[in-house]
């Protein structure tokens, strides 16, 4: 690893978009280091990113339960969790870094959760048969993201991070094959913006709202990764999207996005379904005898603890099976009776409080009372840009950090790893593999007067004015929901060759006739939120396609990847390792032209590959 | 449900505002508020007119970019909720609602119920963070805390600066927020070192920033989503006064003398 001389690091420029755990944690620690970094958030703020969203926790290999945790425990468990499809050198490295996270983070005044004995607490999660989890309440997101944002906030007060907010970033700029500057819409004044650096790093997030409803807030979006994508960057394993399996049902027409809850619920809660199909009686109602605890039936070991992928998608299997609860009949209950019986309502409270009080204003249920309903949503993309060890991705120059790589979870996440992997990324990783590649960068300062700047805000300007120039009868919405539906039902939870080519065939319907019919009321140059959703919707109306042809080419099922083609007698995913071991990377070869696949093969030395069981 | 919206309508930071009246059609009781705003603003895209512009990402009540008086209380009339928590079964058929944005002058208005709140962030830049160098930490069990401080300074973490308090308060001040922020550091052992100073320099930034002082209503603390209560005024108050005992060490000094 090549090293920057101290008073050098000021002579260059470094380039941060996104101010979530990756990003904040990454600018923090740059900007600390003596690089000149500009960073750059879509928010008002750099504390409101979607990292805060996280609940349950942060998985560290601290083995403070004495129960057998290791290094190399989180090591296979998350190769495994990922259905090996992760590359295991990235991996091994997370794990080796969990446990400085949780130093890091306490060092700053993370309020984890702690024993009466003044140490830390641990809780379980799923995929894990040891408790690694750090977590502050349900909060353990906010918790993390206002640490990394407190350490970036002091770094802007000290004059070394220059914090861009209310700035969207709508293009890459690649001079000479390197990444050399991004270019931005102030979203308050419309201003379109060049801005170069000696590198780029990218810290956006993931895609899930492709499916307009998910977890995801609102505003996240694909276009930074997309844009970057269009500029050279590989886009790898585009089609391994998470669907989380405890989220609250969808309750009509009008419903925005879908409400989380979190994982850690299922460490006290139990997962059932009417025996009988159509069953309406309700819950209390229904006796023991008439209720399937069909996750600890199928999975006796892990239980109402198994991995998110193999939980959505037996949950989707009562459901279509007509064990189905709630008005709409789209759940299944996630009961605390028993264990409000044996630990008494205090503790739960103390557990879940908060996330039992959110459950009841959304659906003006008691939990305590009566059990939740909960049913699978879209909650997080492993897929993402291609990196290389150093979080490099192919366009020299160019450092992809947190959900917007694809690099450490495989085919499938395991809870609280996300926010291990944006802060390992952030705080360890990037600092240090940023400078290895500055080392070999001339000091001298970078401008944004090389044409390709002016090219591409020439370019931005351009779609603006076309996006409010439609002037149609169809509101953004309409088409994102359209095509959200359609990418649930093709290219979701399950998967097949015959629904992923119908797919294909419509999106470019769509597409063509979102910009032939669709309206963006106001001007270019103010605040205006619709054009900043047709924008992104733009985006996603492109990257739905290689998202599909992704799910296509994977003619197997890994890990949240299901392709109803390919199971073995049980139901479970069945894998193809002498066909599939490797990453998709999708190259894009401009517009109207089939993408180009590009494979890295997957080599495991520590992990054999076996089949993944949670039995 | 039917609704009569009387909605805070202004272009830009310079236009003179307006109420404009909108009627909401057919919402769902178990729609939420922030989705019946959705739905009105579908309706005035469809006819060509600019929809309300408002502020909202994660809705689920912890982004904190939400926030709008409604009926003249910030976040509506449920207590301990964001705006996008708040469900339409509150609210009756016929109900007449008035919708506004934060009001105060350190919130400047950017558009509709859309607000400037980057002074918060410039509190935080004053001293709302222990300063630590990333990888410096040592293991983190090292350091003991009691369960009941810890649960402490979590109440008082949970803040998630939307700014409720300062619409809620006569005086527009900003202190239950930096309160918050004194009291979750000032409560764990490494928050200590920097304890006296941060809440001096907070405390210089919020009254730059032109927020009023807090002259105990307590209106933040009923207003605010997450409860978070007014004894951290007073914990910031006592840390204050401390403060002011000890003779604040020169800037230069805290930020480890090489600067």
């Amino acid at each position: 690893m090549k090293l920057v001389n101290p008073a050098n690091k000021r002579k260059y420029e470094v380039i941060i978009v996104g101010t979530g755990l990756a990003g904040a944690a990454a600018a923090a620690t740059l900007g600390e280091l003596g690089y000149r970094v500009k960073c750059f958030t879509y928010h008002d703020s750099a504390r409101r990113a979607h990292s805060i969203s996280a609940q349950g926790g942060i998985n560290a290999a601290k083995n403070y339960q004495g129960d057998g945790d290791s290094v190399l425990r989180l090591f296979y468990d998350t190769v495994k969790g990922g259905d090996f499809r992760s590359r295991e050198a990235n991996v091994h490295r997370l794990a080796e870094l969990s446990v400085n996270i949780i130093d890091q983070a306490v060092a700053q005044g993370v309020p984890f959760a702690r024993e009466y004995g003044g140490l830390l607490a641990n809780r379980s999660f799923g995929g894990a048969q040891v408790s690694r989890t750090f977590y502050a309440r349900g909060q353990t997101g906010q918790q993390l993201l206002l640490g990394c944002y407190q350490a970036l906030q002091r770094q802007v007060a000290l004059g070394t991070v220059t914090l861009y907010t209310r700035h969207e970033m709508m293009d890459l700029v690649v001079v000479d094959g390197v990444a050399r500057g991004i270019v931005t819409r102030n979203l308050t004044t419309g201003k379109v913006e060049s801005h170069a650096g000696h590198a780029v790093v990218l810290a956006t997030g993931g895609y899930s709202n492709v499916f307009f409803l998910s977890t995801n807030a609102k505003a996240c979006n694909v276009t930074a990764t997309w844009r970057a994508a269009k500029r050279g960057a590989g886009f790898a394993n585009p089609c391994f999207t998470q669907i989380h399996p405890t989220c609250i049902p969808s309750a009509g027409e009008y419903q925005s996005k879908l409400t989380l809850m979190s994982e850690s619920l299922r460490n006290d809660g139990r997962i059932w379904v009417p025996k009988k199909q159509g069953d309406t009686r309700a819950a209390g109602d229904i006796p023991e005898d008439d209720r399937d605890y069909y996750l600890e039936r199928f999975y006796p070991s892990f239980g109402n603890l198994s991995p998110r992928d193999i939980s959505s998608r037996r949950a989707k299997e009562m459901v279509d099976g007509g064990h189905g609860v709630g008005p709409l009949r789209n759940g299944v209950f996630l009961d605390f009776r028993h264990a409000i019986e044996r630990l008494g309502a205090d503790t739960i409270a103390e557990r879940y409080g908060n996330l039992f009080q959110m459950y009841e204003e959304i659906t003006g249920e008691n939990p305590y009372k009566v059990p939740m309903r909960i049913y699978p949503a879209p909650h997080y993309t492993m897929g993402g840009l291609w990196v290389d060890y150093d979080l490099m991705s192919n366009v020299p120059g160019l450092f992809v950090l947190g959900e917007a790589n694809f690099s450490d979870h495989g085919a499938n996440r395991l809870g609280a790893s996300a926010l291990m992997q944006g802060l390992a990324d952030g705080y360890f990783i990037a600092p240090l593999t940023v400078g290895h590649y500055l080392a070999d960068v001339p000091r001298t300062p970078v401008s944004i007067d090389h044409p390709a700047f002016a090219d591409a805000e020439r370019e931005v300007k351009a779609r603006t004015a076309r996006l409010l120039a439609v002037n149609g009868s169809k509101t953004v919405d309409q088409f994102h929901i359209e095509l959200g539906r359609l990418v649930w039902e093709k290219c979701g939870m399950t998967r097949d060759a015959a629904g992923l080519k119908e797919a294909l065939a419509k999106i470019p319907d769509i597409r063509e006739r979102f910009w032939k019919e669709v309206r963006v009321p106001g001007s270019s140059t103010n605040l205006n939120q619709s054009l900043e959703k047709a924008g992104r919707l733009a985006d996603f109306l492109e990257f739905a396609e290689i998202m599909c042809w992704d799910a296509l080419e994977r003619d197997e099922s890994c890990g949240a990847h299901y392709r109803s083609e390919h199971t073995h007698l049980d139901g479970e995913a069945k894998r193809n390792d002498d066909e599939f071991s490797f990453v998709s990377v999708w190259e894009h070869k401009g517009e109207g032209q089939d993408p180009v696949l590009h494979k890295e093969p997957l080599a495991f030395e520590s992990v054999k590959p076996a089949t993944r069981s949670y039995k | 449900m039917n609704l009569t919206l009387h909605v805070w309508r202004q272009e830009g930071p310079t236009s003179t505002g307006r109420f404009e009246t909108y009627q909401a059609r057919s919402v769902s009781e178990h729609a939420s508020f922030l989705e019946m705003l959705d739905l009105v603003n579908e309706g005035l895209t469809r006819s060509g007119k600019e929809p309300i512009a408002f502020e909202h990402d994660c809705r689920e009540g912890i982004c904190g970019s939400c926030g709008m008086v409604i009926n003249g209380v910030p976040h509506g009339p449920s207590a301990r909720i964001a705006t996008c928590q708040l469900h339409m079964r509150l609210f009756k058929d016929g109900d007449v609602i008035w919708i506004e944005p934060w009001r105060a002058t350190a919130f400047p208005i950017i558009k509709d119920l859309v607000v400037d709140r980057s002074a918060l962030d410039r509190i935080i830049n004053a001293g709302g963070y222990i300063s630590v160098r990333t990888g410096s930490a040592q293991d983190a069990n090292a350091i003991p805390i009691r369960k009941q401080d810890a649960d402490l300074a979590m109440d008082a973490a949970v803040c998630i600066g939307c700014g409720a308090c300062v619409a809620a308060c006569p005086n527009a001040s900003a202190m239950l927020f930096t309160a918050a922020k004194v009291s979750h550091l000032g409560l764990l052992p490494q928050g200590q070192p920097e304890r006296y100073t941060r809440v001096v320099d907070m405390i210089a930034q919020h009254d730059r920033e032109g927020f009023g002082t807090c002259t105990n209503h307590g209106a933040c603390q009923e207003a605010c989503p997450k409860g978070i209560s007014v004894d951290f005024i007073a914990r910031l108050n006592r840390d204050l006064l401390v403060a002011s005992w000890k003779a604040a060490e020169p800037k230069a000094a805290r930020m480890g003398g090489h600067g």
